[in-house]
């Protein structure tokens, strides 16, 4: 972190903030990792998880019961079409776009690892002598970790977006796609505002908006640089757009000189007109708004005889890994358009108390399936096994990407990869195959549950190492000793019994 | 939906039981039988079914699953119509199998899917004339794979409607997954309790007319189960009922009240 003397007004006295975030949550992403079901039980136990679940769920029981009514069941039928279309012919509309920026006077950038794209900014940001920076809301640079990139230069980072600057006060990760501060209530906010301006506030929600506005409005004008993320970039006339509901990415691509804008490569979409399903759907889905407050179009920099502008604009498209998704069984989950949907409607996101444990930039459904994709770091290989695959996160998307399925493609993708300790569990479920094949087999290991169930008290089983054990922890164990009644019964409704043995048991009516 | 490609009305059935029925939870296939018995079908129980597969797939274990998928359908495929009681275990016959079985058997997946039913929407075209009646109070769960996958919403509540003396409560997170997931509940089981705790919560804040429900019902066993034993874990009372053996204890032979969750007695 960037102990040079404050450039930025809306980060003095960050260093009177406490930090209470458990080190999961930490603004920087853990290289060294424990296991998920643990940082998942010690999410779950925390009384803020049970608050913002709390809050997610509300939203989600008035947003999502019910389906897609029209008119936008017909626009997500559109947008689904306009992103597999994009992903079919990625790199063209990449040619396209990148030569109509050009021809604006714009500079782009090709980054293929999140270090690449890290280190172009750096360099911008460098040439451009900036000390502060302002930034708008974008998920690609937490993914490129774009802070701490530039603070290690000695530039100041300051994030705009107010759940952004929120999370940034108590150095935390976004804990939702368009939601970052969904984990705190307005109590935490108060707390975290009071202690960073070092005396009482007015706690009320607008007063709260008020102060960081305030606080935020100094830096906007002094910042040498301003850099946003892109929600679509359009091939068409090379037109970056941002939407947001506080107008501050207008703020942040109008007043500094430099406007860098990153975006991985899929955020492209072929035309102007695809707007107009592509707008209003994400709003829909992200936030049951008919459109967002702000759209800021950016096309080029300011041109001769404009009064606001940036005199440079710098565009990064990261790969990271995107191509070569692109071209895989997954290539769907690249249509994402960042709405956050999956993880509202995500029971498991909500009780888990947002995106913070599952240890990657991005949670959730769509992060369950993206992360191990990218590769960001291998224990995120096991996020598909992170989900009850309750199917909510398909049912929402609105561009559906077929996240339930792919949640069960990559665990086994997952255990086909798997070391030589899951072995042993392979052979497990391949003897299980093997056994439920045949008749006798089942017959067998039903009487087994059922001897076993009948040798064994529950009390003592629920001590005995196993499943039942992992079962036990918070659950009474079934009673197996119900195991094969059902066959019994059948044979006592039909006693005379002739035949093959897999002759079908008959009860008339 | 379910069957909805068959016309012809079925006079015989198999009943898919699914393996929670040979392991844990024997009465829901048991009262099927008598509730399709009572709508004038003939039952006939394939004694080679085992299992679907589902448990390996969602762990990761897609060829051992496979393997009993193809099982599955070459029980299955000599019936015209194919009844199962477990809504997630149709809804992977369903969904999964033509998906990830490959060459012949994907074809032979989709056409003995095409002849299966979920028990509730078989009840619901197909057996409408049944005398049912029962005085209570229940709350409908609606489990994950048969509400998303099967697309099942109204039959149930359709179904119950036709209960003389049922009052159905809704709750408010009716569509919100318990917790159990398979595997799912013993890789995170405080996750999943606190999954489950989230159901128990609402069920517990859900009213109709003053009526609060005596019992939780839903066309899924291990859910039922998963709730069940949490909370018998927790010691609130709880009981569970399969839709089939409500419909069961609802005929005219049955003792038209509910049965006490078989779970409850059982506990040691």
């Amino acid at each position: 972190m960037s102990r040079a003397p404050h450039e930025s007004a809306a980060l003095t006295g960050r260093e009177r903030v406490p930090l209470t975030r458990p080190g999961w949550a930490a603004g920087e992403r853990q290289e060294h990792r424990r296991p998920l079901p643990l940082v998942a039980a010690e999410a779950v136990a925390r009384p803020e998880a049970r608050r913002s679940g709390a809050r997610l769920a509300d939203r989600s029981r008035d947003w999502h019961r019910g389906g897609w009514p029209e008119p936008m069941a017909g626009l997500r039928e559109r947008a689904a079409a306009i992103r597999r279309e994009t992903l079919a012919d990625l790199e063209g509309y990449l040619a396209a776009l990148t030569e109509r920026i050009t021809e604006h006077g714009g500079t782009v950038h090709r980054a293929a690892t999140a270090a690449d794209a890290a280190a172009a900014v750096r360099r911008i940001a460098a040439g451009a002598g900036a000390r502060l920076v302002v930034k708008s809301k974008s998920m690609v640079t937490e993914e490129i970790e774009l802070n701490r990139a530039l603070e290690a230069d000695g530039v100041e980072v300051v994030e705009t977006d107010l759940g952004e600057y929120i999370v940034q006060l108590g150095d935390e990760r976004p804990s939702h796609i368009i939601a970052p501060a969904v984990h705190l209530g307005r109590e935490d906010v108060a707390d975290r505002f009071e202690a960073l301006a070092g005396r009482r506030l007015d706690r009320d929600a607008a007063a709260l908006a008020s102060f960081a506005r305030g606080r935020l409005r100094e830096d906007f004008r002094r910042a040498d640089m301003g850099v946003t993320g892109v929600n679509f970039a359009v091939a068409e006339t090379g037109t970056l757009v941002t939407v947001t509901n506080e107008g501050n990415a207008r703020m942040v691509t109008s007043q500094p000189r430099v406007h860098v804008a990153v975006m991985t490569l899929e955020k492209v979409i072929p035309r102007m007109a695809d707007l107009g399903t592509l707008i209003p759907l994400l709003s829909y889905a992200g936030t049951r708004q008919p459109v967002t407050v702000y759209q800021s179009m950016v096309t080029g920099p300011r041109r001769e005889g404009e009064t606001d502008g940036p005199e440079e604009l710098h565009v990064v498209i990261l790969d990271n890994g995107r191509s070569r998704i692109a071209r895989g069984k997954y290539a769907e989950v690249l249509a994402c358009i960042r709405c956050g949907a999956c993880q509202t409607a995500c029971p498991v996101f909500r009780t888990l108390g947002g995106g913070h444990a599952y240890g990657a930039t991005y949670g959730g459904p769509i992060g369950a399936v993206l992360s191990p994709l990218l590769g960001e770091h291998p224990a995120d290989a096991g996020l598909p096994f992170l989900s009850s695959l309750c199917g909510a996160c398909g049912d929402v998307c609105p561009v559906k990407i077929p996240l339930p399925d792919m949640l069960v493609d990559l665990r086994a993708d997952h255990a086909e990869r798997a070391a030589p300790a899951a072995l042993a569990a392979r052979a497990g479920w391949r003897a299980w195959a093997a056994a439920w094949s045949s008749g006798r087999g089942y017959a067998l290991s039903v009487a087994a549950a059922r001897l076993g169930s009948r040798l064994l008290p529950r009390r003592l089983l629920a001590a005995l190492p196993g499943p039942q054990r992992r079962w036990a922890r918070g659950r009474t164990l079934p009673d197996l000793r119900e195991a094969g009644r059902f066959r019994r019964t059948l044979r006592a409704l039909r006693p005379r019994r002739e035949g093959p043995a897999d002759r079908p048991e008959e009860v008339g009516p | 939906m379910s069957g909805a490609g068959e016309d012809a009305a079925p006079r015989t059935v198999a009943l898919f039981a699914s393996c929670a029925a040979d392991l844990a939870a024997p009465g829901p296939a048991l009262a099927a039988l008598r509730v399709l018995a009572a709508a004038g079908l003939r039952v006939e129980v394939p004694e080679a079914q085992t299992c679907c597969g589902q448990v390996g797939l969602n762990s990761g274990h897609r060829e051992p699953a496979k393997r009993l998928m193809r099982r599955w359908i070459e029980v299955f495929e000599p019936y015209d119509a194919v009844v199962g009681v477990s809504g997630s275990c149709v809804a992977t016959v369903f969904h999964q199998f033509a998906r990830v079985l490959d060459g012949e058997w994907r074809g032979r997946a989709e056409r003995v899917a095409a002849r299966t039913w979920e028990f509730t929407r078989f009840v619901h075209d197909r057996a409408d004339g049944l005398d049912l009646e029962l005085d209570t109070c229940v709350t409908w769960h609606d489990s994950c794979h048969m509400l998303r996958s099967l697309g099942e919403k109204s039959a149930p509540r359709q179904v119950l409607g036709r209960v003389r003396g049922l009052t159905l409560a809704e709750a408010a997170d009716n569509e919100v997954c318990c917790g159990f997931g398979g595997t799912f509940a013993l890789k995170y089981p405080e996750l999943s309790c606190a999954m489950a705790d989230g159901k128990l919560d609402d069920f517990a804040a859900t009213r109709s007319g003053g009526r609060t429900p005596e019992q939780v019902v839903s066309a899924d066993a291990t859910c039922l189960l998963h709730l069940s034993l949490r909370a018998q874990a927790r010691g609130l009372p709880l009981r569970t009922v399969h839709i089939a053996e409500l419909l069961a204890a609802a005929l005219p032979g049955g003792p038209r009240s509910l049965p006490a969750d078989a779970r409850d007695g059982a506990a040691t």
